[in-house]
């Protein structure tokens, strides 16, 4: 006694299309899903370097995060070792501490002491220098550095330059 | 506990378990379909399937609507058609599916009235079919208030307007329902939810309830035989496929509902592609404002028929004509006084009404577009007026039925 | 037993279709009149002779138009912004860089001779309300033409004109648009700071009261008037806004019938933005599902060949 219809080869060829449509619907589902363009076009931002006065950090903001610009004191330059000078971007002829404002250990917003010249986690103690390096731990790394491309006196936050692929390449920033 | 055996496969594990062999007996493979039917008995399933693409583009539609009435006909006419990949698609194939369901339950509807399939037992089908048709309309309205256009609100206006019932000057509810003097924040919101939620839980019963309804009974033919399908299962089951009445619900009678449905597919996806006007009507792509009306309201083609009843009327008369509209074709296998469970040709009388219905609500749903001027207010009254006397009619005319 | 399919569907189809041209042709026809299109030709308007003295119409511009027209490309800037320009005369003079290619050339040289009349909004003037624009109808038509000739010369070319730029010239100056975030001072920047960008709403704001003030009413966003209405109406309207809209503010542009054309695909492109992509997704998926629907049909024939 037979169970159920004879499907035939011609029953799984049609499984087949009907599968392929499916699949088609799936891709057009994923799609969908995707960052907006203009969600994605609001992933850059200009920052107009002119505007900046030597150490007074001013927190900007890239893809929703606050981003830390502080310019170097000659002073600051000068002293700047080696490991130092690898982070420090330079437009214009000014020098710049550009940096992702989150600490490295949890996420919190650390705090700038001018004094100081360094960053003062509050949550667990982390300290940062003006380099973004770590000064004193929990954190594990230095501030990670955003890509960015430097185009005449402005800096663009989203868009990786030569500057930044070296930095990547040479481990100095995630 | 009841008794279980170490299982000798997966499939055995789950039969043990969930009876997955005998689910698929009773629903599938010995569900006896009999074999005297046309493709109109596929409508069904062409339901199924519409109602299935309304819920998938309405998930990808929902990630991006935004139920705010500032924001609404930003998100559908910029979000969705502009900036989200296939964002147009969804908004396409949802608007287009929505106003063709309505085509493919009034075939499906008339198909259950021409051959009887609401009598002798089946009345529960007829009574949650018709509960699925009110249902799918509340869904219908409540979807064209979400994208806000000036459609959405005047027809909210209006509608809602209804529930004053006339001289009952009822104000308090019509606020009530809207939230609101207006349709404004709440009445949007409100209608979201019904239109997102409550209303497609509603219809996803329905439907469960509806093919409950029919197991028992079993579908009919075009003949309104009465089968015997034991006898005719036990033939099917013994060899002789092509001298039984009945086959099975998969894979035979499923075979040529897919059929049916790759044909109306292509018709389907031609609308989505090349001829939607019909289905995203100009005036709605102006964004509502309260302070204007447009030269030209109307509802949906499918509200056509009933919302002309309301029209030629004083108001409180066309109030009374419009519920007993809604009404009137839920009470059918009540009305109909007949024996006779066969297609409507061989009715005699029937055969008239069910005609003269048919061209009746056509010309209805034509004045309900047209505006009520000169003759077109003419013909509305008259067409009016023949629906009404038709069901008044109807009790009579199938009691002096002869039995077939 | 006889098969009744094929009958079943063609009166299935049969009121089907019935329905459907009752709900929509029909009707669509009763509610709304026809207008026929009269092509551009501006046939109430004098004939047109073109000259090709150039420097003289140069110099007629530069010493009866810049007082109130700028000319960028000639680095004629504006004697006033546009904000105070608007509350000042109603309606801010366009710069004049692309009408030369913009507007047709026996409309341009009526307009300029009686700016009112061409324009059709003489019913909204008379001796105390004049149109803020002179009529320079004591030129010679000679002198008109060279300021045509010039305007021509100026201009961009034909095939340069894009969807964008025809519309800012032609609409732009009332109409906003805003899903391409054009408002009438022009497309909207992006800005850092709040205040900056609440400072420009305030502008445009503060135009479009002059422009309400002056047409009656704030002309509308046009962001999706190609769907709202069609190519045909906006067409016809634009070409004279008196055959749809009696006693209208909106004055005849004076289009040619090549930038309607370019302002048509300009609306396109901000109410119909996926057309293109419309056309090609849909012939995949209509190859697709006949190829579905045959699949279906072979199946169903393997199934039921023991059925019968």
């Amino acid at each position: 006694m037979e169970n159920n219809s004879r499907r035939g080869f011609m029953g799984i060829a049609f499984g087949a299309v009907a599968g392929i449509g499916a699949v088609g619907s799936l891709y057009a589902m994923k799609k969908s899903w995707d960052p907006l363009p203009s969600v994605k076009a609001a992933g850059f931002t200009t920052l107009d370097m002119t505007i900046y006065n030597e150490n007074e950090l001013v927190v900007e903001k890239w893809r929703g995060k606050p981003i830390f610009v502080l310019k170097k004191t000659a002073d600051m330059v000068a002293k700047q070792d080696d490991d130092m000078k690898a982070r420090d971007i330079v437009v214009d002829g000014s020098h710049y501490m550009v940096c992702i404002g989150l600490c490295t250990h949890l996420g919190c917003i650390p705090a700038y002491n001018a004094d100081n010249e360094g960053f003062v986690c509050a949550c667990h103690g982390g300290e940062f220098d003006y380099a973004g390096f770590v000064r004193k731990s929990p954190p594990g790394r230095g501030f990670d550095i955003p890509p960015f491309t430097i185009k005449g006196t402005t800096l663009v936050l989203g868009e990786a330059g030569p500057e930044f692929t070296d930095m990547k390449a040479n481990a100095v920033t995630l | 506990m009841a008794h279980f055996e170490k299982a000798t496969s997966i499939h055995d594990w789950l039969n043990q378990r969930l009876a997955v062999d005998a689910v698929n007996r009773v629903m599938m493979t010995e569900y006896w379909i009999p074999k005297n039917i046309n493709f109109l008995w596929a409508m069904g399933m062409v339901l199924v399937i519409t109602f299935a693409m309304l819920l998938v583009s309405g998930i990808f539609l929902l990630m991006y609507y935004q139920p705010n009435v500032d924001t609404a006909f930003y998100s559908v006419n910029y979000t969705i058609m502009r900036e989200v990949d296939f964002g147009w698609l969804w908004r396409h194939v949802h608007g287009v599916a929505a106003s063709v369901v309505f085509l493919i339950i009034y075939i499906h509807m008339f198909t259950g009235i021409y051959y009887g399939s609401y009598k002798k037992g089946r009345e529960m089908i007829w009574i949650s079919g018709m509960l699925l048709f009110v249902a799918f309309s509340a869904e219908a309205f409540s979807g064209y208030m979400l994208p806000w256009g000036q459609m959405s609100y005047w027809a909210g206006m209006v509608i809602t307007n209804l529930f004053a019932g006339g001289s009952l000057h009822a104000d308090g509810l019509v606020e009530w329902i809207r939230g609101d003097y207006v349709p404004a924040q709440a009445f949007l919101t409100r209608f979201f939810m019904l239109h997102v939620l409550l209303i497609p839980l509603a219809i996803m019963g329905l439907i469960g309830l509806h093919f409950a309804a029919l197991r028992i009974p079993h579908v009919n033919n075009q003949d309104g035989d009465e089968i015997d399908f034991d006898v005719e299962a036990k033939k099917y089951l013994d060899g002789d496929k092509a001298g039984s009445k009945v086959m099975r619900f998969a894979n035979d009678f499923m075979s040529k509902d897919m059929m049916v449905v790759g044909f109306y597919l292509v018709f389907f996806f031609y609308l989505v592609f090349y001829h939607y006007g019909f289905a995203m009507d100009p005036v709605n792509f102006d964004p509502a404002d309260g302070l204007k009306t447009p030269a030209h309201i109307y509802p949906e083609w499918y509200f056509l028929w009933s919302y002309e009843i309301l029209r030629p009327f004083p108001f409180d008369v066309g109030l009374i004509a419009f519920a007993f509209a809604q009404v009137i074709f839920t009470l059918l296998p009540f009305l109909d006084k007949s024996p006779n469970s066969v297609p409507a040709n061989r009715r005699g009388p029937f055969a008239i009404w069910f005609w003269v219905m048919i061209v009746n609500l056509i010309v209805l749903t034509a004045m309900g577009k047209l505006p009520p001027e000169g003759i077109f207010n003419y013909i509305g009254f008259v067409s009016a007026v023949l629906f009404i006397v038709q069901w008044l009619a109807l009790p009579f005319i199938t009691k002096l039925e002869k039995k077939v | 037993m006889k098969n009744k399919e094929p009958l079943i569907l063609a009166v299935v189809v049969f009121f089907t279709l019935v329905t459907y041209y009752l709900v929509e042709p029909y009707a669509h026809h009763v509610m709304h009149k026809h207008v026929e299109s009269e092509h551009f030709e501006y046939k109430d308007l004098a004939e047109f002779t073109p000259t090709t003295n150039v420097a003289n119409g140069k110099e007629l511009v530069m010493s009866n138009c810049t007082a109130c027209h700028s000319i960028n490309v000639a680095n004629m800037p504006a004697p006033m912004d546009a904000v105070t320009s608007a509350a000042t005369y109603g309606v801010n003079p366009p710069d004049l860089s692309n009408a030369g290619v913009v507007y047709d050339a026996k409309y341009l040289a009526a307009f300029i001779a009686d700016p009112a009349k061409a324009a059709n909004v003489s019913h909204k003037f008379n001796d105390t309300k004049m149109h803020p624009m002179p009529a320079y109808n004591w030129m010679q038509p000679s002198e008109i033409s060279d300021i045509v000739a010039y305007l021509q010369s100026i201009a961009v070319k034909a095939e340069e004109l894009t969807p964008a730029l025809a519309f800012e010239n032609a609409c732009g100056r009332c109409h906003a648009m805003g899903y391409e975030k054009w408002t009438q001072l022009g497309t909207k920047p992006t800005f850092k700071h709040k205040k900056d960008e609440l400072a420009y709403d305030i502008k445009v704001i503060e135009y479009e009261d002059s422009i309400k003030a002056y047409m009656g009413k704030l002309p509308p966003d046009l962001s999706m008037y190609i769907r709202s209405r069609n190519e045909h109406f906006i067409s016809t309207l634009v070409e004279n806004p008196q055959n749809h809209l009696a006693g209208t503010a909106m004055p005849r542009t004076g289009v040619s019938a090549e930038t309607m054309e370019k302002v048509i695909e300009h609306m396109k492109d901000a109410g119909d933005t996926k057309r293109h992509e419309r056309e090609e997704v849909g012939m995949k998926v209509m190859i697709y599902i006949i190829i579905f629907a045959i699949f279906a049909l072979l199946w169903k024939k393997q199934v039921w060949r023991d059925l019968h």
